[in-house]
């Protein structure tokens, strides 16, 4: 209800004459925005790493930019944080020109590579002290901060052994701490799971939301279609170089048009007359399994608010309503024609789509 | 958090950012030296390969070389001081191959830090390095015999004059580490420089008993010239020549602002 009342205030707002502010943010909003980006590079053949990006992400959200191997994800990431120049086109962070004003730009993000790129010869502490220094802070203040974030992180007992003996997932910690000692607003994780276990994982994705709770705007490149769909509210899906999808989880999803709503009955004979009820009321035929209907629609919730009202004023008794939805490892198929490492890992065993059940009660209201 | 924090670095008086930039050096030279002192055998290992040079030379080959008017370890000493500083460059260039493909390089340049101060600091962290070999050095000398006949004080004036050309030199070898695709590389590409410049120099045997052609090259040559100098401090007498001091100052200088400008063009455009 919450939402419809939501939706009424957008239109009012937008009778009252700023229709934009529902389709493109204003650049206030913004935290990162990108416009036709293009690098080339040239080893031996030339590649087009990026081929007229476009990105807009707004303050305090988590945006997953999401790709094969080779798409530009990593080459978008090293333009936005200053590493790289891009060939053409323009990008800001927090309304900072990442050309002109890349000092400044460097004071205002973190970043967090699929290396983990801290110093193995040198102690966890002294990692975090040395990026607190070179951030400028003094050094008790670069001392502080570094135990903090080594508490917080779980390195506190580690804190005075070299990086050399820590295992992979106390290092992306690591890693990921030295990215956030400045505090910055904006933060740039580079496939910051890829080849971890599912324990520091995990570990690593809880970090992330309490960041992202405490206001950090986050872009996220993964290709772990489950990180995304955890961590990331809105989607880019970028593929030789230029995004060629981006919406939420579930609009993505949505787009492959394959969405299932499923009804449960009480008999089969209730499942019958409810599915002539719905052929005629809803001009749709379902497909019966026992006492099952099985509706496979383009827009599933809406669907699914319709066949409640329908059987509902006939008076018909329901069991169970479910959603099921296509996982985005089938979007991300369908769009780059490319499986994801989290498919390959599976292949065996086929992932079904995911089940998203709903009490008849829930949708009711 | 709010962009009333950011402060506007561009717009920082010169004074301030050349502060925050030596600072971001020290910072850097720290890490260097730090990250050196826990791997201790290659510092054992490092100082060994000049002792090594100093020992060979003084009881295998130096009693075939005859030298004019001093003993050859007194001669000797000087150019093994000089090719032990100008090998420590090699330091440099593996060192920034390193950091750049463990992706070190990488999160320096996405922190606010003064882009100069990885190169600076890893030069910088060399010299020290050099300064601790030479220590180590000049008490091997003193054992097989070397003695500071010209002075302390004009000995010391010979240290300074090769490690002011080592820290040009090591400027030279940090764009071969930034080119290099990966340590080893680096190190392979470092030797066919390396050996021509401090052999071909009269380091190990009078210049005047080369062949005419490579004398001319090893007496004008930037190590011939350093090597010059600094046994003209060092043993004085028959190889005082005030006038190479100054040229192996002028070699630094101008060595040190090509290389220099050379090596920041390079780091601004790997990756």
């Amino acid at each position: 209800m919450n939402v419809a009342r939501a939706v009424g205030l957008g239109a009012i707002v937008a009778l009252g004459g700023n229709s934009n502010r529902y389709d493109e943010p204003v650049t206030d909003d913004l935290a990162i925005s990108a416009r036709g980006l293009v690098k080339v590079f040239n080893r031996g053949t030339t590649v087009r790493a990026l081929d007229g990006f476009d990105l807009s992400v707004k303050k305090g959200t988590v945006t997953g930019l999401l790709g094969p191997n080779g798409s530009g994800k990593t080459t978008a990431v090293r333009i936005l944080a200053t590493i790289l120049a891009a060939d053409e086109g323009t990008a800001e962070i927090m309304g900072l020109d990442v050309n002109k004003n890349s000092a400044d730009v460097r004071r205002t993000i973190g970043l967090a590579g699929q290396y983990a790129t801290v110093d193995e010869n040198l102690t966890g502490r002294e990692n975090l002290r040395m990026v607190g220094q070179l951030t400028h802070m003094t050094k008790a203040m670069a001392k502080v901060k570094a135990e903090e974030l080594l508490e917080r992180f779980n390195l506190l007992d580690a804190g005075d052994r070299t990086v050399k003996t820590y295992s992979g997932g106390m290092r992306r910690r690591l890693d990921l701490a030295a990215a956030l000692v400045a505090e910055p607003p904006v933060l740039f994780l580079d496939e910051p799971t890829t080849g971890l276990d599912p324990q520091s994982r995990n570990d690593l994705w809880e970090i992330i939301e309490q960041l992202v709770a405490g206001g950090t705007t986050v872009l996220l490149t993964t290709q772990y279609l489950e990180e995304a769909d955890r961590l990331a509210e809105d989607i880019v899906v970028i593929d030789k170089g230029k995004v060629i999808a981006k919406g939420t989880p579930a609009e993505l999803k949505a787009q492959l048009g394959t969405t299932v709503v499923e009804v449960t009955f009480s008999s089969h004979e209730a499942a019958i007359s409810a599915s002539a009820v719905l052929e005629q009321e809803l001009k749709k035929s379902p497909m019966r399994e026992g006492s099952m209907l099985e509706l496979t629609v383009e827009n599933g919730p809406k669907v699914a608010a319709d066949v409640l009202r329908a059987l509902d004023a006939a008076g018909f008794d329901i069991l169970g309503l479910a959603l099921r939805e296509p996982s985005l490892d089938d979007v991300f198929l369908s769009l780059t024609g490319q499986r994801t490492k989290a498919e390959l890992a599976v292949e065996e065993a086929p992932r079904k789509g995911r089940r998203r059940s709903t009490s008849p009660e829930e949708v009711a209201k | 958090m709010s962009t009333v924090t950011i402060a506007q670095v561009e717009k920082l008086p010169p004074a301030q950012r050349l502060m925050w930039a030596f600072r971001d050096m020290k910072v850097v030279t720290w890490r260097n030296l730090m990250a050196s002192l826990r791997i201790p055998e290659a510092i054992f290992f490092s100082s060994l390969q000049p002792i090594m040079f100093v020992l060979l030379f003084r009881y295998v080959f130096g009693g075939a070389i005859p030298v004019p008017g001093v003993s050859y370890v007194n001669f000797l000493m000087p150019g093994i001081f000089v090719q032990t500083v100008c090998f420590g460059a090699v330091a440099t260039a593996i060192g920034l191959s390193e950091d750049l493909s463990k992706g070190l390089i990488e999160r320096f340049r996405a922190l606010p830090m003064a882009r100069s101060a990885v190169l600076a600091g890893r030069t910088t962290a060399d010299l020290v390095r050099n300064i601790f070999v030479l220590v180590i050095l000049t008490v091997v000398g003193i054992l097989v015999g070397f003695r500071l006949d010209n002075g302390v004080l004009n000995f010391l004036l010979g240290c300074l004059v090769m490690i002011v050309f080592a820290y040009s030199l090591s400027w030279g070898f940090a764009i071969i580490g930034l080119k290099a695709p990966n340590a080893e590389t680096a190190q392979l590409m470092s030797f066919p420089i390396l050996f021509p410049i401090t052999f071909a120099s009269g380091a190990f045997a009078p210049v005047e008993t080369m062949p005419h052609w490579l004398q001319t090259f090893a007496t004008y040559q930037p190590v011939g010239v350093v090597v010059s100098a600094t046994r003209s401090l060092m043993v004085g007498g028959p190889f005082l020549d005030t006038t190479k001091i100054y040229w192996a100052f002028a070699w630094s200088a101008v060595l040190l602002a090509v290389f220099s400008v050379l090596a920041v063009r390079s780091y601004r455009k790997v990756g």
